[in-house]
């Protein structure tokens, strides 16, 4: 593998659903990457497309569909890979826990055994055979399965699950909200992923419970050097954990760069709305839903800039043009067509 | 565990209570004198008074009601349904002797409806709006829409008299039950080909349903395992109602193919009014209804660790 390449790199990513009110545009040409061993942050209000871009790149879009663009995860195209190689990438490289842990687990079979498959899985994603994982006597080796679970305590030991070993046959609804999720977190680092795609992992937990799991996945990040996406509301958590950020709206990227000069001087009008409304005595618990207007809704492509309706700083041009990025210092770049407002170079327009 | 089927069975024992009660009434209630008509039926004349009085008095009719009740109790409880009518074996050996015919009858139809059933509800469910979505749902409109007896008879026709491949009727060998067990097992198919796909469909957009595929699982566990699992519990819940259907069923199908068996039995003893043989029919079959109930309670806790067996749910 050549180590120059981002481990993740999507480009122009639009994801669609077909509804009977029409053709949903979630995701419009997101573009972004996530290099070895970095945490990158996703924000953006709700219906702005992080979910749906997050599943995308695991390839989970279902119903939706990926009509263009690409997602390259360790060099390969995963947008047009086959069922075999979807699984070896999910068994041994990408592992998402998702947002409600109240719904992502299995209620009928015990947690243990949810993550003794993901090890399985991991161990051979290849040759999967129905009846082993059904536990057919003679065709499922009882011993090898013994030994994940073992392991699986130890996992669950691992993300913090308090009294392991006396949870090996609970099932999901003997474990409170935070150790579902703690148990998503041992389903996901089962498969020792490069990459960890976490959407939203705290919001149905309280604070407590937040700011362990958001400790124990920052260590994960440090000691193993396994890479994170992060998803939330929350630019607080973005401040605390993430390396870069992603700020998307209405399924488009509106500003990408490092957190550190992103928050301090924020130069799309969109990025701006968000850190104005953070009030900052509580940082934790903001929701950026403060800034006047709506969210569009995402029927038909759209024109113009999806922020316009919202922006102060709109022109006509705004609403039907084509949005250029804008190069800016450090790496960091915006979409928008007023360099001026974004205090940049006019001549660093693509 | 234990405390929940002990729970059950005390309730059990007043729901047999209920139907002894009713089962003995049907009898008491029913207009006409048994003996006189048993009798003209033997003799194929007017009996006369004093065989009436000698058959009313050997078969305990002249007593109270209520002792009769406890007389016929007492001898239920130690296994002793009567003595027919007309026959000069005792009831319980007459219903122990045509209960394997319709066992053999019962486990071979669900057999073949699980054999049917399973893989047509997931596939279908699994490809919703293809082919072998559409040939399912017609079969499974089929099944339910077509009378047993005229299946039975459709298939008389086409395998026994036209192809010659199986018997017309009796029983014993596997050769004989195949078209009654088909007969009987695909009504039962069609049922739980439907409500598998239904259930299946639910369960399918279930999120743990995505966390399986995440894991890089292949489809097919994610479908038979994951989902298969969680789609039986209300499939489950029906069949076990279902067994209703079975036994109806296997009335119809016994008299059809003109097998021996529970169903024949029963018609027989109607026919003739051979009220021993009726209420010890309706006793058992009423037992067999509720001892069903039960095991399809337990083993809906079983696969649903959600429901504990003290009751119940978190
Ligand atoms: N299954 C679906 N069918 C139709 N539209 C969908 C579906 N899933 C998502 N969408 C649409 O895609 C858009 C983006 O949704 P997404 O779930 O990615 O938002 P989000 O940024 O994750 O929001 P939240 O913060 O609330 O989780 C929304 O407009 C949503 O309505
Ligand atoms: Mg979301």
């Amino acid at each position: 593998m050549t180590d120059d390449r981002p481990l993740l790199e999507v480009t122009d990513l639009q994801t669609h659903f077909e509804t009977d009110e029409g053709t949903v545009h979630a995701v419009k040409g997101a573009s972004f990457t996530v290099e070895q061993g970095e945490i990158v942050g996703i924000v953006g209000e709700s219906g702005s497309g992080k979910s749906v871009t997050a599943l995308s790149c695991i390839r989970l879009e279902e119903p939706g569909e990926i009509v263009s663009g690409s997602i390259r995860f360790r060099g390969t195209d995963v947008t047009t890979a086959d069922e075999r190689r979807l699984r070896r990438m999910r068994g041994q490289g990408m592992a998402m826990v998702f947002q409600d842990p109240t719904t992502t687990l299995n209620p009928v079979f015990r947690v243990s055994e949810q993550i003794a498959e993901a090890l399985k899985v991991h161990e051979d994603p290849d040759s999967q055979r129905l009846l082993d994982y059904l536990h057919v006597p003679p065709f499922s080796d009882r011993s090898d399965w013994a030994d994940k679970r073992r392991r699986a305590v130890d996992l669950m030991h691992e993300v913090g699950i308090p009294n392991p070993d006396e949870r090996v046959d609970a099932y999901p609804h003997e474990f409170s909200g935070g150790m579902r999720q703690r148990a998503m977190l041992a389903i996901a680092l089962a498969r020792e992923p490069d990459l960890l795609i976490a959407d939203e992992p705290t919001t149905a937990l309280d604070v407590t419970i937040q700011a362990q799991l958001l400790e124990r996945i920052r260590n994960l990040n440090q000691d193993l050097g396994m890479a994170v996406l992060l998803i939330t509301h929350d630019l607080g958590v973005i401040a605390e954990l993430c390396d870069r950020v992603i700020v998307l709206y209405d399924g488009e990227v509106m500003e990408r760069g490092s957190v550190d000069r992103m928050l301090i001087d924020p130069r799309h009008p969109y990025t701006r709305g968000l850190l104005e409304c953070l009030p900052q005595t509580t940082p934790r618990q903001s929701r950026l839903s403060s800034i006047d207007g709506e969210v569009p809704d995402q029927i038909g492509p759209g024109s113009g800039c999806p922020f316009a309706p919202r922006c102060e700083y709109a022109v006509e041009e705004c609403r039907t043009g084509e949005m250029p990025r804008v190069r800016l210092e450090d790496g960091r770049d915006a979409k928008c067509c007023r360099p001026e407002v974004l205090d940049a170079d006019p001549a660093e327009v693509e | 565990m234990y405390r929940f089927i002990l729970r059950r069975a005390v309730s059990i024992v007043f729901v047999l209570f209920g139907v002894s009660v009713t089962t003995f009434g049907m009898v008491v209630f029913t207009p006409g004198d048994p003996a006189e008509i048993v009798l003209r039926e033997q003799t194929a004349q007017n009996p006369s008074q004093e065989a009436i009085r000698e058959f009313r008095a050997e078969h305990g009719l002249d007593d109270p009601i209520p002792v009769q009740y406890l007389d016929w109790m007492a001898d239920v409880l130690r296994g002793d349904l009567g003595q027919s009518y007309y026959h000069d074996t005792p009831v319980t050996t007459m219903i122990i002797r045509r209960f394997g015919d319709t066992a053999e009858l019962a486990v071979a139809a669900i057999l073949v409806a699980l054999v049917i059933s399973i893989p047509a509800g997931v596939i279908s469910a699994v490809h919703t709006g293809e082919l072998p979505d559409h040939a399912s749902q017609l079969g499974s409109l089929l099944g339910v829409s077509m009378p047993n007896f005229w299946l039975g008879y459709l298939l008389i026709v086409v395998f026994s008299l036209y192809l010659e491949l199986f018997p017309v009727s009796g029983a014993g060998t596997v050769r004989e039950l195949v078209l009654p067990a088909v007969t009987l097992g695909s009504g039962i198919a069609a049922i739980i080909t439907r409500l598998l796909r239904s259930s299946m469909l639910d369960v399918l957009e279930a999120e743990y349903i995505g966390t399986a595929r995440s894991k890089g699982l292949r489809e097919r566990i994610v479908v038979y395992k994951h989902a298969f699992r969680n789609a039986l519990i209300p499939v489950v819940t029906i069949v076990g109602l279902q067994f209703g259907y079975l036994l109806n069923g296997a009335v119809i199908v016994e008299i059809v193919f003109q097998r021996p068996g529970l169903g024949t039995l029963l018609i027989e003893a109607i026919f003739a009014r051979d009220y021993p043989i009726v209420q010890g029919l309706v006793l058992v079959i009423a037992v067999l209804f509720v001892v069903s109930n039960l095991l399809v309670d337990v083993a809906y806790r079983y696969i649903d660790p959600r429901i504990r067996f003290d009751g119940g749910t978190r």
